[in-house]
């Protein structure tokens, strides 16, 4: 590291490293949903979708979190965010 | 009517056995009656840290058991007349008692006591789900480690399912110098993650473990550690305390210079 560098880079603190690690498997672990279950979601759900529309496979996300119900009660959600690159308008033809 | 709270946290190790004895102990210094009731059985420790261990005769399986009476098992304090400790067990296992009974003897206690305090053992198996049963309010205790906030995530998830009225978050051993170079968890990160009401943040230190050597409770003394229980039994009794400032101030050289 050089001398600047000690002033001005950010390095990755282990703390934050613990926090986003603790993030992640505290998501499976809620869920219920092991990280390999998640995986296969998400690719099928590309798979689905990029039959109509061209899609960001690499930015795509998907994710589960409790969220309050109707009733007001805490129950798992599926969030996916799907950046769409180009809708494939021929396909319908 | 007296209040049933239980301490938990899912992980064994993080300070569950010394943060009951320090809350009931500074309940008691409050003027309030309290009883302790150590719940891991076979793994008796709460005797020890209250510095009761030598004057046990009956325990919590006996009084279940019916070989004797509630009040012969009780075991006044040494400092305080108002603190009494039920004992645990050391030659049974969790299976001697279960829920219903537990739920039991703690509305028996609750006539006579202001606070009764369960010492949850470690662990989400039958010694849980005796500690929980009797139980109006839940701490739970965790240290700023990954594998203590994951294991606490679960328990809160488990008293969630128990319909607890109230769960609390207790973030104990914090160190000051590590959360200020980056390298441990900050208390407001493990709120943040577990996303429960925080009681009260104890800081690690050294009095602790001589505190434990003597068997006499350090809380309501000087230290940090000793300030901070006291402010969490004022919290638990509904006074509004603020937080100890456990910043460690650097001065402007020491944070230019200073090595990590």
């Amino acid at each position: 590291m050089g001398f600047w560098d000690k002033f001005f880079k950010k390095e990755q603190k282990s703390a934050n490293n613990a926090k986003d690690r603790l993030k992640l498997v505290l998501q499976s672990d809620r869920t219920g949903l092991p990280p390999e279950v998640m995986e296969k979601i998400k690719n099928d759900i590309i798979e689905v979708i990029s039959k109509y529309v061209e899609i960001d496979k690499e930015a795509l996300d998907i994710n589960i979190s409790n969220e309050p119900s109707e009733e007001g009660t805490l129950s798992p959600t599926l969030f996916a965010n799907i950046p769409i690159k180009e809708v494939k308008r021929n396909k319908e033809k | 009517m007296g209040e049933v709270i239980v301490v938990t946290s899912g992980k064994g190790g993080v300070g569950k056995t010394t943060t009951t004895a320090n809350v009931g102990t500074g309940l008691a210094k409050l003027d309030k009656k309290v009883v302790l009731i150590d719940t891991d059985i076979g793994l008796r420790n709460l005797d020890v840290v209250m510095g009761l261990e030598n004057r046990i005769v009956y325990n919590l399986v006996d009084v279940i058991e019916g070989n004797c009476r509630i009040k012969q098992a009780l075991i006044k304090d040494k400092r305080y007349p108002n603190l009494y400790l039920l004992p645990s067990a050391q030659t049974r296992d969790k299976t001697a008692v279960t829920p219903e009974e537990m739920k039991l003897l703690c509305d028996q206690l609750k006539g006579e006591f202001d606070y009764i305090i369960i010492d949850c053992p470690a662990g989400i198996e039958q010694g849980f789900e005796n500690a929980v049963a009797g139980a109006d309010r839940a701490l739970v205790v965790t240290t700023p480690e990954v594998s203590a906030v994951r294991d606490a995530d679960r328990i809160i998830g488990l008293l969630e399912a128990h319909e607890m009225k109230k769960t609390d978050l207790i973030v104990n051993r914090l160190r000051m110098d590590m959360v200020a170079s980056g390298n441990m968890m900050s208390s407001d990160d493990v709120v943040e993650i577990l996303a429960i009401d925080l009681i009260g943040i104890v800081p690690d230190d050294e009095g602790i473990i001589v505190a434990t050597n003597n068997g006499e409770p350090l809380v309501g003394d000087s230290s940090k550690a000793g300030q901070a229980y006291m402010n969490i039994c004022k919290r638990i009794i509904g006074e509004e305390i603020p937080f100890l400032d456990l910043n460690i101030k650097k001065g402007f050289f020491k944070k230019l210079f200073g090595k990590k």
